[in-house]
This record gives C-alpha cells, sequence and structure tokens, in this order.
C-alpha cells in the first residue's frame, strides 16, 4: 500500500539506523557461552558495547580482532587466529561467533577461508563452534546484520535428525525484547509444546544477577538446542527478516516454516494460536482466550483516544510493521513513517509513504503529528517538537526496563494500547471558551486561534 | 597517509611529557599505545578519541565521512554540557554506500558539507576521517580546503581514522587538528590580563561551570576552553592567552606544549579534582598570570578564596566522617590522576584498599605510594573477575570506577559510583568534592544492599521452602520469620 522513497540527500543527519555487523553481535549474544567477536578496529566493538550496555544497562561480553592499519593492508589472518586463540584461551567459550565490518571488507579478507586453515591448524579448538558471518558496515542495517547471523548460525550449526514430536523453532527477530521472548516462550510452553528460541536474549539479557561472574554470554539458545533446531517438527519465523534462517533451516533439515509478520496485534496472535493449537493437537488454553477478550476490550476502551490520531515513526523495517499495523487497526494515521533499510513488508505498511532515510527527515515530517515512536534518539527532535514521545526500538538508553517491555501476545498488545492512549490522555486539551471561535477573515495572526481541540 | 604517519610520530613525541620522556628512543617510537591484544582488547578506537576531543565544541557540525557504524552508532551519547547551541548533539554523517567505497567518497563528502551549511548554518564543518574512507584513500584535507574556499566558512579536516590507534592518540591528533586548522585564525575583541585558556576539560555534566565561578570571583576569564561549552571562535582566539592550565589527563597535552611554544602561553598541568588539587590549581592559575604581568595583587586575592572556600569545603563534608569512617574504597579510574581524589578521600576517614595507576606517571605512582603507604594495592590492569572477586568478598565497601566495570560491582551486590565520562553529577571543584562524598554516603547508606544480600527463600539454611508440595505455607527462619505462600 505505501510507496518506498530513498531520498537524494549526501548527508545523513541524526541517524536512524545502526550498522549490520552490532546488529550480528546482538544475534550472537543470544547465544548460550558465546563469545561475539568483530573482525575490524577495536572501535567497532567498543561503539557497540557501549550502545548495548546503555540500552540493556548490562555487561555485554564482546570482543574484536583489532586490526590496525597495517594488519588491514596485510590482511587479517594473523589477527583472526590469535583472537580466536585468546579467547579460547581467556573466557573458554562454546561459541566464537565472528561479524566483518567495513574495515576489513573493504580489505577483502577471505575469513571463510581463514577459518578453515585455523581449523587444520589447532585441532585444539575442534570443540570450539566457529561462525563467521559477513556484514560490511556500509550496506544494510542492524536488522540486516541480525538476519543474515541467524541464518548462518542455523546454516552452520543445525543438525538434520528425525523430527522429534512437540519440538518447534522460534526464529526472534531483532526486534523482540528480551521480555517479548519469555512471553513467547510461555504461549508455546503452554500448548504442551517446546520451544527452541534462537537467539535467545531472554537468556542473557534479560538482566538478571548470575552466581559467579563470567566472561562470556550468560545464557541463550545452548549449542546443543542449536544442533537439534534441525530436528524439530516445525519453524515459527517472528518478523520477516527471519525469513532467510527459517529457509535455511528447511532447505537443510526439511523443517517446515511460516513467517508470521508480527506478534503484536489481534490478527495475527490469533494466527498464532490457530498455529499452536494445531501444532500441539491441542485447544487454546483458556488463560489466552481471556486474554483475547481483554485485549478486544482495551481496543475498544482505546479507540476513542487513538482513532484520528496522527502518527510519525521511525523504527527497523520489521518493528515499523507490526507497531504501524496495530496504530492504523486503532484508526491511527502513519502520517510520518520513516525506516533504515530497504524491506518486502514497507510496501505493506498502512501509510501513503515509507521514506528509508534519517532522524531528520522524520522531524521534517513530523510537524503536526501527535506523537513520535521511534527509539531513544527521538529525544531531541521530541523535546523542539513538544511531541509525546514512545520509545521503541534500539537503543534505548534514557529509560530504564528496555529489556523487559512487551508488546508481544494478546496481553503485550493490550499493554502496548493502553499505553498509548494514556500518553494521549495525559495531553488532553482542556476546553476553553475560545476553541470555537472561529477566525476571523482578516486572520493574519490567526496562527493562534485555530481550535487546539483538533491535538 | 604520510602527512598522517608523521604527525603520528610527532605526537609520540613529546617532550613535556615525563612519562614519554623516561623511555628509551626505540620504546619512544612505538608511542604510548600498547600493542592491542586481539581478542583480549577494550576501548575506543583513535577517532572515538578524537570526537571526544573535539564534540564538546559546541556550534560546530560535527561531520563523520563513514560508513553508518561510526556516528549511528555512538552519536549523542556523552556528556559534555552546552550553555548555548546544541548543535554539537545533532548527529552528522556521509553513511557512505557500497558505491562510494567502489568510486570514492569524496564528491559525497563535498555536497555533504554543503548540505549541512545551507541547512544549519554553523560557525565550522569538521569533518572527521575514518577507517573506510581512509583505506579507499579519500582525500579529506583536500575536500575540506575546496569546501573552505568555496563556500567561505571555516571546514576542518580530523584526520584519526579509527585503525590508527587507541583513544588517547585520537586525543592528540585532534589537538593537531585545532593547532594546524583553528588556533590562531582569529582575534578576540578585546584581551585582559587575566585571560586564560583551560585546555582538556570537557565540561561533563558541566564540571567547568563547578569551577568558573571561583575563576570569576578571582577575576580571571576563560578566553578559551578547549574544548567544553567552547565556541568555534573561542578556540580560533585561544592563542591571545596570557596562560593555561592543561587538565591533568595528558590527553591533549601536545596543544599545551605548542601553544607555548608558538605564542608564549605558559601552562601548568592541574587537576580540579580533590579539595588540594583544587586550590593548588588556583594558586598555579594567578601565579602564572602575575608572572605574565596581572597585578600581583591577585595572589593575595587568590589565597583568601582558597582559605575560605576550602574552610566551607571540610566543613560540609564532616558530617560525613562517621559514616564513612574506615569505609574501604576500590578506585578504577582513567584519565583521572588516582592521587588526587586519594587524599580528598582519605581525609574523610575512607580507607582506599586499591587504585588503579594505568595511565598514571611514575611521579604519581610516588605520590600513591607516599599516602597510602608501601603495601599500597596499585593495580596496573585489574581484570573484570579479579574485580569481582574483591567485591563479592568485601575486601571493597564500595568501587568508584567508569561504566564500563559498573556491572561488576552491581552484579556482586556491591555499591558502585560513576566517576567517568557518562557520569551524571559533577565532581569538580569543592562543591564537586562535597558532592562526591555525599554520593558516596547516600550509596553506601540506601537500604537496598541489605535486602538484595538476603538469601532467596529457597536457598535459605534449613528451609523448608524447596518442598515441592504446592500450597504448602512454610516459615523463613531468622528472626523476621515471615508466612510465604509458595502457591501464590
Amino acid at each position: 500500500m505505501a510507496i518506498v522513497t530513498h531520498l537524494k540527500k549526501s548527508c545523513a543527519v541524526n541517524p536512524l539506523k545502526m550498522s549490520a555487523p552490532i546488529g550480528a553481535a546482538l544475534a550472537f549474544t543470544g547465544l548460550d557461552n558465546c563469545m561475539p567477536t568483530l573482525h575490524g578496529s577495536q572501535g567497532c566493538t567498543a561503539f557497540g558495547l557501549v550502545l548495548f550496555v546503555r540500552h540493556f544497562k548490562e555487561a555485554v561480553p564482546m570482543q574484536t580482532t583489532a586490526m590496525n592499519e597495517a594488519t588491514t593492508i596485510m590482511g587479517g589472518y594473523d589477527n583472526v587466529e590469535q583472537a580466536i586463540l585468546n579467547i579460547h584461551k581467556r573466557a573458554n567459550p562454546s561459541i566464537i561467533a565472528i561479524a566483518s565490518t567495513g574495515l576489513t571488507e573493504t580489505k577483502g579478507d577471505d575469513v571463510d577461508g581463514y577459518l578453515s586453515l585455523i581449523r587444520k591448524k589447532h585441532p585444539e579448538l575442534d570443540e570450539v563452534a566457529l561462525v563467521y558471518v559477513s556484514t560490511p558496515d556500509y550496506v544494510g542495517a542492524f536488522q540486516d546484520g541480525w538476519s543474515k547471523a541467524v541464518a548462518k548460525i542455523v546454516k552452520e550449526l543445525a543438525v538434520p535428525g528425525l523430527p522429534v514430536a512437540g519440538q518447534i523453532n522460534v526464529l526472534a527477530g531483532s526486534h523482540l525484547t528480551p521480555g517479548d521472548l519469555e512471553e513467547i516462550r510461555e504461549l508455546v510452553e503452554a500448548f504442551g509444546l517446546k520451544p527452541i528460541i534462537l537467539p535467545d536474549l531472554s537468556g542473557s539479557m534479560d538482566g538478571h544477577i548470575p552466581d559467579n561472574f563470567s566472561p562470556t554470554t550468560l545464557g541463550g539458545t545452548t549449542l546443543a538446542e542449536l544442533r537439534a533446531s534441525g530436528s524439530s517438527e516445525f519453524t515459527l519465523a517472528i518478523g520477516e527478516h527471519m525469513r532467510d534462517a527459517a529457509q535455511t533451516l528447511q532447505d537443510k533439515c526439511s523443517v517446515p516454516f511460516e513467517v508470521l509478520e508480527s506478534l503484536t496485534g489481534l490478527d495475527t496472535n490469533d494466527r498464532l494460536m490457530s498455529l499452536l493449537a494445531e501444532l500441539s493437537g491441542r485447544p487454546a488454553p483458556n488463560k489466552y482466550r481471556r486474554q483475547r477478550s481483554q485485549l478486544m476490550d482495551a481496543m475498544l476502551d482505546a479507540h476513542f483516544f487513538i482513532g484520528g490520531k496522527k502518527i510519525a515513526i521511525g523504527a527497523e523495517p520489521d518493528l515499523l510493521l507490526a507497531v504501524g499495523k496495530l496504530f492504523a487497526g486503532l484508526g491511527a494515521e502513519l502520517t510520518a513513517v520513516v525506516t533504515t533499510t530497504a524491506s518486502p513488508v514497507l510496501e505493506h505498511l498502512p501509510a501513503q509513504e515509507v521514506l528509508i532515510g534519517d532522524l531528520e527527515d522524520l522531524e521534517q515530517r513530523a510537524a503536526g503529528c501527535d506523537l513520535l515512536v521511534t527509539h531513544s534518539h527521538g529525544r531531541q527532535m521530541a523535546e523542539r517538537l513538544q511531541l509525546p514521545f514512545l520509545r521503541m526500538g534500539i537503543p534505548m538508553f534514557d529509560r530504564l526496563g528496555a529489556a523487559h517491555q512487551v508488546t508481544v501476545g494478546y496481553r503485550g498488545t493490550r499493554n502496548l494500547i493502553f499505553e498509548v492512549a494514556n500518553m494521549f490522555m495525559a495531553v488532553a486539551h482542556e476546553p476553553g471558551p475560545d476553541d470555537w471561535r472561529h477566525a476571523a477573515p482578516t486572520g493574519a495572526e490567526c496562527g493562534s486561534c485555530t481550535p487546539a481541540a483538533a491535538h | 597517509m604520510d602527512a598522517l604517519k608523521s604527525k603520528i610520530q610527532e605526537v609520540f613525541d613529546e617532550p613535556a611529557c615525563g612519562k614519554n620522556q623516561a623511555k628509551g628512543e626505540k620504546e619512544r617510537k612505538k608511542g604510548c599505545t600498547k600493542q592491542l591484544v586481539p581478542g583480549a582488547a577494550a576501548g575506543g578506537c583513535a577517532f572515538d578519541g578524537a570526537k571526544i576531543a573535539l564534540q564538546p565544541i559546541t556550534d560546530v557540525a560535527h561531520l563523520v565521512h563513514g560508513p553508518i557504524a561510526c556516528e549511528g552508532n555512538s552519536w549523542d551519547n556523552r556528556g559534555a554540557k552546552s550553555s548555548g547551541s546544541s548543535l554539537y548533539r545533532t548527529g552528522f554523517t556521509t553513511d557512505v554506500n557500497e558505491l562510494d567505497v567502489i568510486y570514492g567518497g569524496e564528491k559525497h563528502l563535498f555536497k555533504s558539507v554543503k548540505e549541512i551549511l545551507d541547512k544549519y548554518d554553523p560557525a565550522a564543518v569538521f569533518v572527521y576521517q575514518t577507517c573506510v574512507t581512509a583505506l579507499i584513500g579519500d582525500d579529506i584535507e583536500a575536500v575540506c580546503k575546496a569546501a573552505t574556499q568555496k563556500f567561505g566558512k571555516p571546514v576542518i579536516p580530523v584526520n584519526a581514522p579509527g585503525f590508527v590507534g587507541n583513544k588517547n592518540l585520537g586525543n592528540k591528533l585532534a589537538g593537531e587538528a585545532l593547532l594546524d586548522f583553528v588556533i590562531g585564525t582569529e582575534e578576540p575583541e578585546t584581551t585582559t590580563p587575566y585571560d586564560i585558556n583551560i585546555i582538556g576539560e570537557y565540561n561533563l555534566a558541566g564540571e567547568l561551570w563547578q569551577v568558573k565561578p571561583l575563576l570569576d570571583e578571582m577575576g580571571v576569564r576563560i578566553l578559551s576552553c578547549i574544548s567544553g561549552d567552547a565556541k568555534y571562535r573561542e578556540v580560533a582566539y585561544s592563542h591571545r592567552a596570557k596562560a593555561a592550565m592543561m587538565v591533568c589527563s595528558k590527553a591533549m597535552i601536545n596543544i599545551a606544549r605548542k601553544m607555548e611554544e608558538r605564542y608564549e602561553i605558559p601552562f601548568f598541568e592541574g587537576s580540579f579534582y580533590g579539595v588540594s588539587d583544587m586550590s593548588d590549581s588556583l594558586r598555579n592559575i594567578a601565579k602564572l598570570l602575575v608572572d605574565k604581568g596581572a597585578p600581583a595583587e591577585l595572589l593575595e586575592r587568590t589565597e583568601a578564596i582558597i582559605q575560605r572556600e576550602e574552610a566551607a569545603c571540610w566543613q560540609r563534608m564532616e558530617p560525613y566522617r562517621d559514616s564513612l569512617k574506615g569505609v574501604k574504597v576500590l578506585l578504577i579510574t582513567g584519565g583521572v590522576k588516582s592521587w588526587s581524589v586519594v587524599s580528598a578521600l582519605q581525609e574523610v576517614g575512607m580507607e582506599i584498599v586499591g587504585t588503579s595507576v594505568k595511565k598514571s606517571t611514575l611521579e604519581d605512582k610516588q605520590k600513591i605510594k607516599e599516602l597510602m603507604g608501601e603495601d599500597a594495592h596499585m593495580v596496573d590492569d585489574m581484570t573484570p573477575r579479579e574485580m569481582y572477586k574483591m567485591l563479592k568478598e568485601a575486601q571493597a565497601d564500595i568501587m568508584l570506577s567508569g561504566g564500563r566495570s559498573q556491572f561488576i560491582a552491581l552484579k556482586a551486590k556491591m555499591p558502585w559510583l560513576d566517576i567517568n565520562q557518562e557520569r551524571h553529577h559533577a565532581y569538580a571543584g569543592y562543591d564537586g568534592m562535597v558532592t562526591l562524598v555525599r554520593e558516596i554516603d547516600k550509596s553506601l547508606r540506601n537500604p537496598i544492599w541489605e535486602q538484595v544480600r538476603k538469601p532467596a527463600p529457597w536457598d535459605a539454611e534449613d528451609s523448608r521452602c524447596t518442598t515441592q508440595d504446592s500450597g504448602t505455607v512454610v516459615t523463613l527462619p531468622g528472626n523476621d520469620a515471615l508466612p510465604l505462600n509458595l502457591a501464590a
């Protein structure tokens, strides 16, 4: 429905986009006992690390091959080898997962080739899983890096096998929080099914206090689960950018799949319920029938406040679709829409136009809107435009609880609807005696007497 | 690139840096950069360092020429405060794509500069080089020169791509950019005998403003702060100052030394952290100004202010003396000279059980030994695991460190205080010291520590909570026995 526009401008101002390598790195963080590593200069890792620490308020394990000028030009084999050996020695992870960067891709390092050489040379690494994904900084965005990383993980590590009854894969997109994943696990388990969530940030980045200090990730999908994902009965991919991984798993291990564009909203959760009922042979538990009813009630209560509102939203494609569709489904208008990277879902967005751009573009279009929805970098714009501001996506560094923001399932959708409706109620306009006094035709100074009730 | 190489050699050979001069010829050539170990490295790159050093200049557009990672992953993430423009908090990047990498990004950069000038009318544009654009050979100095000529606005190249080294090197290369292209290019409207530069102060959490009222009272004018809350013009005419203070971290020592050589601006190295350091800094400022011809009565005036402020400061810290007596502090600092904070914390009765000396000079280490005794626990490089162990075993009551090690303390359920770049509280000057002590006290007294250290009901010794029977009401052992319904 929407027209996708690329703007012709040279300078990105106030970026909405983050880089693909750190998208891959965060996906790796959802694997248990793993060391995510960027093949690049130490700054590539440091920036990603600081970003994640500020978002999750957690220590984040992440390493670097520490490339410098000379090693870049000579090729990074030695650095990759040393990095793997050092990580193995100091942190002893089960998985060392490497993503490339703009620096090493510009040079053209053949890391797949390096890894097979390193394998031959170092039998002591036989027990360590090595995964490598190519993610040049100058191609695509965060979501693309995540998508490529998950596809590569299943390609390398899933092992074909006889289907295990009741075991299903959940391929989780980068727009899902640890809280979302907890909710999804509960949903799937309620049908008596056993989910393998991949990657599982709810195990590693959910903000818990471990008993001991660990230099690697503190939880997440285990290596055994990654291997076993090839013998699941079915794969549920959440978010269009998980399609590649689901397809890879089907090609390699014959696990059939379905992509759900999101788990926010009534329709898509209805589909989930039918699917889980079908897969498990069990009816939907009463708990969820009740929650569905509550969600409908919430929609009824909230549509008074959300209907007709103009929304300015900046988000990665799959988060944009999830949240955008919900708003549009409640009668709001997606007036200003900006995203980071190309995706087949953008055309399906219920908006006139979707711009692949930055927060400057969003700010130019957001004047006159009623609500701003984007990640924390929208804070300056929200202040300038005096807009209520719903923070969604990564990074969220100026609020606590980013990891536990739940917007999936009937319950998560219900809570999001309440949150948004409450934001509108909080800024509701008090009627005044001049609200309905129409402008005199002379009206040179009448900017101030337009009915504020439009808010 | 050759120009950049020689620049790097130049900043590595810093005659005014004691640490550098103590090294042998060969070692000095390698610079202050420790060889990074792949798979065991942490910390930012040279670009990061350059950005940290210059971004506090508020009315400038900071344009990053590179792929999205360099700016997109990091913009607006530092706590430097501004009293005027907020342009410095706007993220500008060329966000180079695959075609730029193949065909070169110079035109893209040039057009970006034009767009910024048209839309934002900044006092200047600073263009930051990054790894990818350096590798493909984009000549940012040539582009900046052409843009300056064409548009008549200063467009300043900052040539510190990430892969040339660490943050510290980036700080210095940023300094070189100011020396080469900015400092000395404009003139102030007026000058006074009381004009100083403060070099290497970034106004994090507004710390410059904690110090400025006292300088105002002394009658001293900050002609230019490089670079906290600075305007481009102020930096451009900073060569007219009479004296300079270099804030201790040595990050911008090259600016201070070269301004002394070129413009005869004497400088001293000082710190605003800690009571005695603050006083020394004020004294040194007055002294240098008087040496350069300011009326001698400035010295007395300064001394009177110091006496008054010190007395008031100690008085304000007095109430904390009782509760802080014997509190064991683990102090892990970066650039801030550890000993200056050490002495102040000791003054109010705290005990420093360990301090990092990674970035301290031999002289600093000697000073710490004097303060803490021969068995001072100085660590060059403490691993996270060691810090965790020290806290977990309660060898320390509180850790003061930068944000990166925050969660080591918190996960060990120990109090922690942020004393690094992203901190929210300002700790400079006399007021800052009182704030620091108050924050430590507040943190230690918080009732959460007791709560979070209590065992979970199922871990409590002799607890019957481990029972699997649903619906069982169990009682916790101990004095404050509470009924607990597990079925709830």
